[in-house]
């Protein structure tokens, strides 16, 4: 695989989110806002990229037996790092991720790179396809933060597109948008969507659906 | 005094549900809920896991890594908690580790059950981040007990009953793209909205 693949291939033929079900958790829970989401994909894609860096560096140094609570403090530390960045720079939006920033740390495409890809190989790949991956999280982070904020609060970033109501516009908000079950909704049916667009991604049936008999007339 | 409790527990198993309401152990809780009876066991595996490891993160944070925690040992100007994140996890994991010698040794029925799901836990973002909102929360020591059983058992309900509503729906007929991740999507989406009907009750 060329870098460049290793770099796009996350995006849509092999989604974390969509395809791997990883990293699900906070895809859910930091879209009520585009702000917020884009700073979550930044910390994450940061994370990613650059714990698949240095776990590949020393990967042949690392006994199999505790590789995971190796990687763990690899990780650990680096979000540590990130959250006092965040701290620093941007205290309010730092504030409204919560403990989210920290749920880094478990997030299973952080953990499930790491082990699946930078044991394997070179820091170089590693690292670009710690940045795809994260970027493939990102974009479905973003597109459901974009359809959450747009119809839910009627902006974008905090800009008013849609003017509400309540100000005096014509745009009256569905409050559903803003609640937890929306961005079930939103996911499932981006899932769905994509694997209209690559039907390879469909999962088999584990049950066949027999063929329709007619009721006996009585 | 027990009133209190009680609400805190309600709080924590319906109204806060991990799963259902804060998204946490999601990658789990979906991948491991065919089955009524490997979810049921997952799920008795993170009650155990949340209940230990919540009031252990407590003391850990109240007496080592909180601001002016180690004025004990003649610090009282040190402030640790940026330590915390590698701390609980580092707690989490050892803990996990410990338990899973533990029921080796003294209840052998029980590991066999759990099997390869205790040390998967290491992993489950419900437990980092029930943690996490206890830091957050400021909870004592009693109320993290409650809260963590409490999140555990809230936890373990979601799971079961997606699990139930999984095991009928293979019999369905779903739409080719929408079959296996994209509907368990939309039917945890109805789960939360119905479970967003305890958000009324005042406690």
């Amino acid at each position: 695989m060329t870098n460049r693949e290793i770099l796009f291939n996350p995006l849509f033929n092999n989604n974390p989110i969509g395809l791997q079900i990883l990293g699900i958790c906070s895809a859910l829970a930091v879209t009520t806002k585009m702000s917020v989401a884009l700073v979550m994909c930044i910390a994450l894609t940061v994370v990613v990229a650059f714990s698949n860096l240095f776990i590949s560096i020393i990967r042949d140094r690392i006994p199999s037996s505790v590789r995971i609570i190796v990687q763990m403090t690899i990780i650990a530390s680096l979000v540590i790092v990130v959250d006092q960045i965040l701290g620093a720079v941007a205290y309010e939006l730092s504030k409204q991720l919560s403990v989210f920033v920290g749920l880094i740390i478990t997030n299973c495409i952080v953990m499930g790179r790491a082990e699946a890809f930078a044991m394997q190989n070179p820091p170089w790949p590693s690292f670009v396809d710690g940045i795809g991956n994260g970027l493939g999280y990102s974009l479905i982070l973003m597109l459901v933060a974009t359809v959450r904020e747009l119809f839910g609060s009627g902006s974008m970033f905090g800009y008013e597109i849609m003017p509400l109501v309540t100000n005096g516009g014509w745009y009256s908000p569905v409050g559903l948008m803003l609640l937890p079950p929306s961005a079930f909704f939103i996911i499932g049916f981006l899932i769905w969507v994509l694997r209209e667009w690559k039907p390879e991604q469909v999962e088999s049936s584990e049950h066949e659906i027999g063929e329709q008999t007619a009721f006996s007339k009585v | 005094m027990m009133e209190y409790y009680l609400g805190l527990f309600v709080r924590a198993v319906f109204i806060e549900n991990m799963a259902l309401v804060f998204f946490l152990g999601m990658c789990t809780f979906i991948a491991i809920s065919k089955k009524i009876e490997t979810s049921l066991g997952l799920g008795i595996a993170v009650v155990v896991v949340l209940t230990i490891t919540v009031p252990v993160n407590n003391l850990i944070y109240q007496y080592l890594l909180a601001d002016g925690a180690l004025a004990w040992a003649g610090l009282p100007d040190v402030d640790l908690s940026f330590l915390g994140f590698l701390s609980y996890i580092g707690v989490i994991a050892a803990i996990v580790q410990i338990l899973e010698m533990f029921l080796d040794k003294y209840v052998p029925v029980l590991y066999n059950a759990l099997g390869v799901f205790l040390p998967l836990i290491t992993v489950n973002c419900a437990i980092l981040g029930a943690a996490l909102f206890m830091v957050n929360r400021d909870y004592t020591f009693s109320e993290s007990v409650v809260y963590g059983f409490g999140s555990g058992v809230g936890w373990a309900l979601a799971i079961v009953v997606l699990a139930g509503i999984r095991e009928k729906m293979k019999y369905s007929d779903v739409p080719e793209g929408l079959r296996g991740l994209g509907i368990t999507f939309v039917t945890v989406g109805l789960m939360s909205l119905g479970f967003m009907s305890f958000g009324g009750i005042a406690l």
